[in-house]
């Protein structure tokens, strides 16, 4: 139970239904798409990218609590960030919800997500938003898939 | 008479703990757990009788031979088929559809012909007819249905015509658990000259299927979802049917003799087993069906019903709660969307209750698009099942809208 509570704190309800960030970014040069088969979980993510730095950046799509928050502060958390600085904080998120170890330097919101490492089958939901991001910066234009 | 506390005593993983909670089994529709019987007659194959079918002079050989054959002797019996050699061991369901498809398709579809399937098929019983239907350049027409995942019969019979050469239907959804009206269905199809195929995944273990009395041409179904392993499934075919198909696989056992120049091919049903079959595998179905007539089909169905029944009353009882799935004819399948919450986090949030349940698009994700929903949450009877079953399942869905819709 109390892993549960881990999972799902009031900054994941609070992002779930109130998500930031969330629309269509019509002025983006970089965009891709995200998916998650298993459960039908889709994800479109745009970005501004200018200067290697990232200036906007939107998500759309539907997901469960955990996928529709983890996208929505993954966007707060890159807005204004450099290519270099985005690929060490997905680095260190994918650290921490895989092993639960917190990453040695600072994530910001993100660690409330550190909890999902006890719940190997919800990974994926909070991993989607940031692999649609690696496909998005890399310009791929193969929708991403969990599996 | 039905004692289901004495049947849970059968199945030894119903005594766990997940989470520290006693385990609230819900998923069957995805698979049963197996009684102490089917466990016991699958280790005795490899404890005392493990040697390989159909080869040897030995004795070993000889018994485990006669196990394996006495298996297909009791799926027969328990379908009702004529002949011993309509049934063909498969992987599962979607084996034994695949062999149809590749087999029955590639010799007789054309360009042009019609395969219908209904708009509630398992992906099980779509994709190998789109591969044939590309090979061949046959069509798949669809079924729909309605809100309540009822098929449209008007629409059924207007969609079959003399171009119709297979009509694909399950005969109980997966997702939904709809029950079709496939005796009638069947007589439709004859009347235009289709040939039908059942799955019966998920009817197999909630009705009596006799498949001469259905006059189905093929019936399709999966061990593990009846009680017994995975792995192992059935095939049935009407022999004339089997007879002038060709091979699906080739290898051992299902030849009479090869050279380089030319191999002839085994009787039935032989000539549809390729290679070393799961035989233990097999011998626990048999002993999974024996399970099932000990208990009685009728006995099982009449406790799934009432306690889909109390399901169906008690989800009454959180006014978030939407039932996918209505029809009048259903069967133990309880599927759902909550407002307001996934059902991926209903998912997690019952598990942490010891609760199992499945959760996403079941295979089916023509039935999701149709609904306009990404995934449901499903809950599924078995024989086991218990009142107190429910009643977590709804103290734990309770629980959910506590911490989501507060
Ligand atoms: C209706 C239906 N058909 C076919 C299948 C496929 O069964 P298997 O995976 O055992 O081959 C399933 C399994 O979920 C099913 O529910």
């Amino acid at each position: 139970m109390s892993d549960l509570r881990e999972l799902y704190q009031e900054v994941i309800f609070d992002h779930n239904r109130h998500p930031r960030n969330f629309g269509k970014l019509v002025k983006a040069n970089r965009h891709a798409e995200g998916f998650n088969p298993l459960c039908g979980d889709s994800l479109d993510l745009y970005l501004i990218v200018d200067n290697d730095r990232i200036t906007d950046i939107k998500f759309e799509g539907q997901g469960c609590a955990i996928s529709t928050a983890s996208a929505s502060l993954m966007t707060e958390v890159l807005k204004g960030k450099t290519l270099t600085e985005a690929e060490q904080l997905f680095e260190g998120f994918h650290q921490m919800v895989t092993t639960g170890q917190q990453p040695s330097f600072d994530i910001g919101k993100l660690s409330v997500l550190a909890g999902v490492s006890e719940f190997p089958a919800r990974v994926k939901c909070a991993s989607l938003s940031w692999h649609t991001l690696h496909a998005a910066l890399n310009n791929s234009n193969q929708p991403v898939t969990t599996e | 008479m039905f004692n289901v506390e004495q049947v849970r005593e059968q199945f030894p993983i119903l005594k766990s703990t997940v989470r520290g909670k006693p385990l609230v089994y819900l998923d069957n529709a995805a698979t049963t757990q197996k009684p102490q019987s089917v466990i016991d007659a699958e280790s005795h194959y490899y404890d005392a009788l493990n040697a390989n079918v159909h080869r040897g002079v030995h004795k070993l050989s000889q018994d485990a031979t006669d196990a394996f054959e006495k298996a297909r002797d009791t799926i027969q019996h328990f379908i009702g088929a004529q002949h011993r050699e309509e049934i063909i061991f498969t992987r599962g369901a979607t084996e034994a559809i695949n062999l149809v498809a590749s087999s029955w398709g590639r010799a007789n579809l054309q360009t042009g012909d019609e395969i219908l399937l209904s708009q509630m098929e398992h992906h099980a019983n779509i994709v190998p007819w789109q591969l044939i239907a590309e090979q061949t350049g046959a069509v798949i027409k669809v079924i729909p249905m309605d809100e309540t995942g009822t098929l449209n019969l008007t629409q059924f019979e207007a969609l079959l015509t003399p171009k119709t050469k297979m009509l694909g239907i399950t005969h109980v959804s997966n997702a939904l658990g709809t029950v079709n009206p496939v005796q009638y269905m069947i007589e439709k199809a004859h009347q235009v000259g289709a040939l039908v195929l059942v799955d019966g995944a998920q009817s197999i273990l909630h009705h009596a299927i006799n498949v001469v009395e259905l006059d189905c041409d093929f019936f399709v179904f999966s061990g593990h979802k009846l009680y017994g392993p995975t792995g192992i499934g059935a095939l049935y075919g009407k022999k004339h049917l089997l007879n002038a198909m060709p091979p699906y696989q080739a290898g051992g056992d299902m030849i009479f003799k090869v050279t380089f120049e030319k191999s002839t091919f085994n009787h039935l049903p032989y000539k549809f087993e390729a290679g070393t079959p799961h035989i233990a595998g097999a011998i626990g179905l048999g002993a999974a069906i024996e399970f099932v007539q000990s208990v009685g089909l009728q006995h099982i169905a009449a406790h799934e019903a009432q306690l889909l029944a109390y399901a169906a009353e008690q989800a009454k009882s959180i006014p978030q709660l939407r039932i996918v799935g209505q029809a009048k004819e259903k069967v133990s399948v309880l599927s759902f969307v909550m407002e307001g919450v996934h059902p991926h986090d209903i998912g997690t949030i019952l598990d942490s209750e010891g609760v199992a349940i499945r959760t996403g698009h079941h295979c089916a994700m023509p039935v999701m698009d149709f609904f306009k929903i990404p995934a449901t949450a499903r809950a599924s009877l078995a024989l086991y099942n218990t009142q107190q079953d429910i009643d977590a399942l709804f103290t734990a869905l309770h629980r959910v809208t506590e911490m989501f819709l507060k």
